[in-house]
């Protein structure tokens, strides 16, 4: 049984207080998460991943199509006492301590009074929050009211969890404890579906990642399959200062370094220029494939410039709203050929 | 009640507790006690009169307040900074949610009078320096007082459920106002003739009777609250708080929280 099923799931927003006009927040949607994966949501900031969780936490009605969770409907309790839920940039009762915060999320999923307080202690004890359990949450820092997010998204034990940018505020230690107990999780046979913009957690944790753009879908599957069809290249290196015109011709860069040629081509071309070579009589030193990371394969997949400015306007949203809030992050990124994103993924 | 909603309502308790809420009884002893010791010494014969008027009146005037401005932000607040969200991605179902919210603001309101009572009685006590049977007649106003809150309480969630927090105290306060003159609002439908007899009318029996509901003056002269009175008004605000209340939750039922 699949943990999670979306079929055509569609969601237009009204926009503007007069007039108001339609904003299609999410296209229609398909995705199949089987059980025991962790699956990555990747996408920029207003691509449709937060509002395509909140659907399926049962918090925006879809304006089309549906989803089930464990086989069951959205609105089904019993299916809502067997997820967990962290929200983008939690925040929580600020009047409570994270004990009290925790057995009070605890009752309301349904733990047994009887387990709460060890099932608090151990998860206290999990995100690292043992020593601040007693502490109100209004004294807590950004990265420890994102760990009693995380405490209270697996406290009941759920099959599936799904984490909305759970690496957000964390330090590299505190990003590499959560990277730990996603997959931790895995290992205890949970699902685990998480939005990130951070492409390196994504590629470093994800059995599957899916890449969401403007609301519409662009790709699904294994990150080594996504990165191994198009756009693979090859690099060839070979002896001495000499690059004969044909291969310039192919579309490959070439890079004179020393007395060693540099040359990187599409991998089809991988023929006709191993034989320009042999033909030239040039020593051959090295032909290695270059893998497309996820970072290249998402850009890739967001530098589609014409499809981004045609979609809003055939499908009746607004050019503006979407233009601003990821097209020009994205058309500078492309021109510069840094992202918004390689700095995140390595910090 | 169902354990999830009485969860939410203990929270909402411990909330209003928290952010010192509460800390209003200590507003309303100085205010009673000053003015208890002023009454005791510039009226005469008419003491017992002047402070269960005023402790009545400071009762309700207090509570109204409370119950109006939590109220309005009891589920706006949760929708805005999010709480709501870690809420209902649980077995909690949206009208659990808005019943626990107005249980636990009415459990607060029930707690903040009992205190408020006290001070009532200790001020009546200092000044008469007994207390009669007839006092205990003030119970019943602190009665109705008590259902005046609750109705508030669900209006103020009502509104809350789909508007601001400003709009939600406006709508509220307005119909506290024109509530209070209900019984006013009805004797002018019955004279008024046409279109004016029947907005009147409906405007009338749409807004809760308040003036239904207040008897200080009438206990403060020491008269009697009839047992019918008593059912009328028991009956009256269960049914007006249960329209409300299921008309706040048929609303957040269809809401989207963006």
């Amino acid at each position: 049984m699949a943990a999670i099923e979306i079929l055509h799931l569609e969601k237009t927003y009204s926009v503007g207080f007069w007039r108001k006009r339609p904003k299609r927040a999410l296209l229609p949607l398909d995705l199949v998460v089987e059980e025991g994966e962790i699956f990555g949501f990747l996408g920029p900031n207003g691509a449709g991943k937060t509002t395509t969780l909140k659907i399926l936490m049962g918090l925006v009605f879809p304006t089309s199509g549906s989803a089930r969770i464990l086989g069951m409907e959205l609105d089904d309790p019993r299916m809502k006492a067997q997820i967990g839920f962290l929200p983008e940039q939690p925040y929580f009762y600020d009047y409570l301590t994270a004990r009290e915060l925790l057995r009070y999320y605890g009752q309301l999923s349904g733990v047994n009074a009887r387990d709460l307080t060890r099932k608090v202690d151990t998860v206290l004890e999990r995100v690292g929050l043992r020593d601040a359990a007693n502490l109100q949450l209004r004294k807590f820092s950004k990265g420890m009211l994102q760990r009693a997010g995380i405490a209270q998204a697996i406290l009941h034990d759920p099959k599936v969890v799904f984490l909305d940018e759970p690496m957000s505020g964390l330090d590299p230690m505190g990003r590499r404890e959560v990277r730990n107990l996603i997959e931790e999780l895995k290992g205890e046979g949970k699902t685990v579906f998480f939005s990130t913009h951070i492409l390196a957690d994504a590629e470093a944790l994800c059995d599957r990642v899916a890449i969401i753009h403007l609301g519409k879908l662009r790709g699904v599957g294994a990150v080594e399959e996504l990165t191994a069809g198009v756009g693979a290249q090859v690099e060839v290196v070979w002896a001495g200062t000499i690059v004969p015109a044909g291969i310039r011709a192919v579309g490959a860069e070439c890079h004179v370094a020393g007395d060693t040629v540099r040359s990187v081509f599409a991998a089809d071309k991988q023929d006709a220029v191993l034989e320009m070579l042999r033909r030239e009589r040039l020593r051959l030193i090295s032909v290695t494939p270059v893998r497309m990371s996820l970072e290249d394969y998402f850009i890739t997949q967001l530098g589609d410039l014409g499809e981004m400015n045609l979609l809003p306007r055939a499908e009746g949203a607004t050019r503006e709203g979407s233009a601003d809030k990821s097209g020009v992050n994205v058309s500078t990124s492309v021109k510069t050929g840094a992202t918004p994103y390689s700095s995140a993924g390595k910090s | 009640m169902n354990r999830r909603i009485f969860y939410i309502a203990a929270n909402t308790f411990r909330e209003a507790v928290r952010d010192r809420v509460l800390y209003n009884l200590i507003a309303f002893a100085l205010l009673l006690s000053g003015a208890a010791v002023l009454v005791g010494q510039i009226s005469i014969e008419i003491e017992r009169l002047v402070v269960i008027n005023l402790g009545l009146t400071a009762v309700s005037l207090f509570g109204v307040v409370i119950a109006i401005f939590i109220g309005i932000a009891l589920v706006s607040k949760e929708i805005d900074k999010r709480t709501l969200y870690t809420v209902l991605s649980r077995p909690v179902r949206r009208w659990e949610f808005i019943a626990g919210k107005f249980f636990g603001l009415s459990g607060t309101l029930v707690v903040n009078t009992f205190f408020m009572a006290l001070g009532v009685f200790g001020a009546l006590l200092y000044v008469a320096h007994s207390l009669h049977v007839p006092d205990l007649r003030v119970l019943v106003a602190l009665y109705f007082i008590v259902l005046q809150f609750v109705i508030i309480t669900a209006l103020a969630l009502f509104f809350s459920s789909f508007s601001s927090p400003l709009l939600s105290a406006v709508f509220t306060f307005s119909l506290f106002v024109i509530g209070t003159f209900a019984e006013d609002l009805r004797g002018f439908a019955a004279i008024a003739h046409g279109l004016t007899r029947w907005l009147a009318t409906a405007a009338a029996y749409l807004v809760p009777n308040f003036s239904a509901l207040n008897v200080i003056n009438q206990v403060a002269h020491g008269e009697a609250v009839g047992r019918q009175l008593v059912i009328y008004n028991t009956a009256y605000t269960l049914a007006y708080t249960v329209t409300v209340v299921a008309g706040a939750t048929l609303i957040f039922e269809r809401r989207s929280l963006k």
